[in-house]
């Protein structure tokens, strides 16, 4: 296998049994809090507003 | 020796009808059937699909206003020709649409576009023509959360002289691990005994359906390579590699990166460059083993006996293909376009590396794990819960009003000129062009169409099928020019056969 010449050590894993958000960037992280916030507040609008029905009655056919 | 990567991609969607249910949405096979309908009678497109090469026993068909509304018959399935030269049908109980033949990734990432909108304009054209309160949801994804899946498969062209045993072996690596790139993420799995503790999330909406490392198969014990042998041209010249282990991506730069990285490796394979040092010891173990780890920290074990990330296996792919790159060019991907991929490529990757959150602009998986994690830390939402799994399906619902892949901040890499155009255009370097062209200046006079031939009616017996067994002919430099001066499918003909 091709070796790399900078091998960067890869961030701490995101756990699937947290439930925190997401880590930021270095830089710039309230900036990246605050256009998430907003886009939260966005998906508030549009999500579907019984999920438990939505996801029960979304059924398909297996296709290839 | 690599030859140009002809390629393109067929998405099925999936599809629900809510609300009142009528005779012809009672079951997706009808409901995928109006949906199509409905954007031919909008488009005033009537052109049927020749199976002579494919299965017997269907026939090319128009249709008018009062059919739309009418069950469909299952044995006559819709099946159209768009101008745009794309094909446009029910599949398996979903609504389909395979992409013209595009010369490069990047053309190819605007078909896809444009068979979204396509979608779009679909719904919105039958849902005037159901019940009021009745709606047809599409969603371009690839599992259903119940065991069911449905396929975004890819095609590219290749030399025939490419022996296949090498080509299954060196590109096994890839689709497996891919998926950091260019997976679409997934709440839960699939498999039997595996809990939403155990896998909550995941990187790939496919993964759990692969069972096999090659075979034939496409709706059951899915093959990570695919074996189908139907080239749709010149079979002594060409092979038509058909995958289908991918998901299907809202993100425009995903789509592109795995179209145009697999191109480029593929053009590798032929020119014998890629090597066994990657080859995986067990491919579907370590497919899935991949997907469930979002943290991208699991090793998978390598035919010579070493362990290897995903990561450090692309990062391999990577420097193999930058090295290509500078020895051979990128002449068969389009050079443009391969720089232009493999930065993506490299840029994901050192993002994966360093920070995933860093590319949740362009890699799907991450961008929907973002959210995910921020909308269960602000309501206090437990995996498991049903609102998780609404948020995964509404990543990819092609509502455009309630669309989240639309809202997340993803990098758009094409215009809406150059998609709108497509929907309606073909591609002017491929045989596409010739079908397109063809379709939308003598819709009446074609009686039928498939991949690599057109049935004409010159106004007298017999008909005349045009073969197009060259992918690369019938391009708009050498066809244009002829099909502007005919006025009649007879001129053309007559032209063309001197």
């Amino acid at each position: 296998m091709a070796e790399r010449t900078q091998k960067q050590k890869p961030t701490p894993a995101r756990t699937d049994e947290t439930v925190e958000a997401a880590p930021a960037v270095v830089g710039g992280s309230d900036k990246l809090k605050a256009e998430l916030d907003d886009l939260l507040d966005e998906i508030d609008d549009v999500l579907e507003t019984n999920a438990e029905d939505f996801v029960k009655s979304y059924v398909q056919k297996g296709g290839q | 020796m690599a030859i140009p990567k002809v390629c393109g991609i067929e998405t099925e969607y999936g599809i629900l009808v809510r609300g009142p249910v009528s005779e012809s949405t009672s079951n997706p096979v009808s409901a995928s059937s109006l949906l199509i309908n409905a954007y031919l009678a909008a488009n005033l497109r009537k052109v049927g699909w020749d199976f002579e090469d494919e299965h017997p026993g269907s026939d090319a068909r128009g249709f008018s206003v009062s059919d739309l509304l009418e069950p469909e018959i299952e044995t006559h399935l819709v099946n159209a020709v768009l101008t745009n030269g794309a094909r446009y049908y029910v599949d398996h109980a979903h609504p389909e649409i395979s992409t013209p033949e595009c010369r490069t990734a990047r053309e190819a990432l605007v078909f896809d576009r444009a068979a979204e909108e396509i979608v779009w304009a679909s719904m919105q054209a039958a849902n005037a023509l159901l019940p009021p309160g009745a709606e047809v949801l599409c969603h371009k994804n690839n599992s259903d959360g119940k065991g069911n899946s449905y396929g975004c498969h890819e095609n590219y062209l290749l030399a025939r002289d490419v022996p296949f045993g090498r080509i299954v072996h060196q590109i096994t690596p890839h689709f497996v691990t891919r998926q950091i790139v260019v997976g679409a993420g997934k709440v839960g799995c699939e498999l039997p005994g595996v809990s939403t503790t155990d896998v909550s999330f995941q990187i790939s909406q496919r993964a759990d359906f692969f069972e096999e490392e090659v075979g034939l198969e496409t709706t059951l014990k899915r093959p990570i390579i695919n074996t189908r042998d139907e080239p749709h041209c010149d079979a002594s010249k060409y092979r038509r590699l058909h995958v289908i282990v991918g998901d299907a991506n809202m993100s425009e730069t995903a789509t592109l990166v795995k179209l145009g990285a697999t191109s480029i490796l593929l053009a590798m394979i032929e020119d014998d460059l890629i090597g066994d040092d990657l080859a995986l010891a067990n491919p579907v173990a370590a497919i899935r083993h991949i997907s469930h780890d979002p943290s991208l920290q699991r090793t998978v074990l390598l035919r010579n006996g070493r362990r290897a990330t995903a990561l450090e296996i692309q990062w391999g792919l990577l420097e193999l293909a930058l090295k290509y790159e500078r020895s051979h060019g990128l002449e068969p991907v389009g050079h443009e376009v391969g720089r232009e991929v493999l930065a993506l490529w490299e840029g994901i990757l050192t993002g994966l590396e360093s920070n995933p959150g860093s590319v949740a602009h362009q890699v799907d998986w991450v961008a929907k794990q973002r959210v995910l994690e921020a909308y269960a830390a602000r309501h206090d939402v437990r995996p498991g819960d049903a609102r998780l799994k609404a948020l995964d399906l509404q990543y990819h619902d092609l509502r455009r009003d309630k669309c989240l892949a639309r809202r997340v901040g993803l990098d758009v890499l094409t215009t809406d000129a150059e998609v709108h155009h497509a929907m309606t255009n073909p591609p002017l370097t491929t045989r596409a062009y010739f079908r397109g062209r063809c379709l939308a200046k003598w819709p009446d006079q074609i009686v039928a169409a498939n991949w690599d031939s057109m049935v004409f009616d010159v106004g007298r017996e017999p008909l005349r099928r045009v073969p197009m067994m060259e992918p690369l002919r019938g391009t708009a430099e050498s066809v244009a020019r002829l099909i502007d001066e005919s006025d009649t499918p007879a001129e053309l003909l007559a032209r063309l056969g001197s």
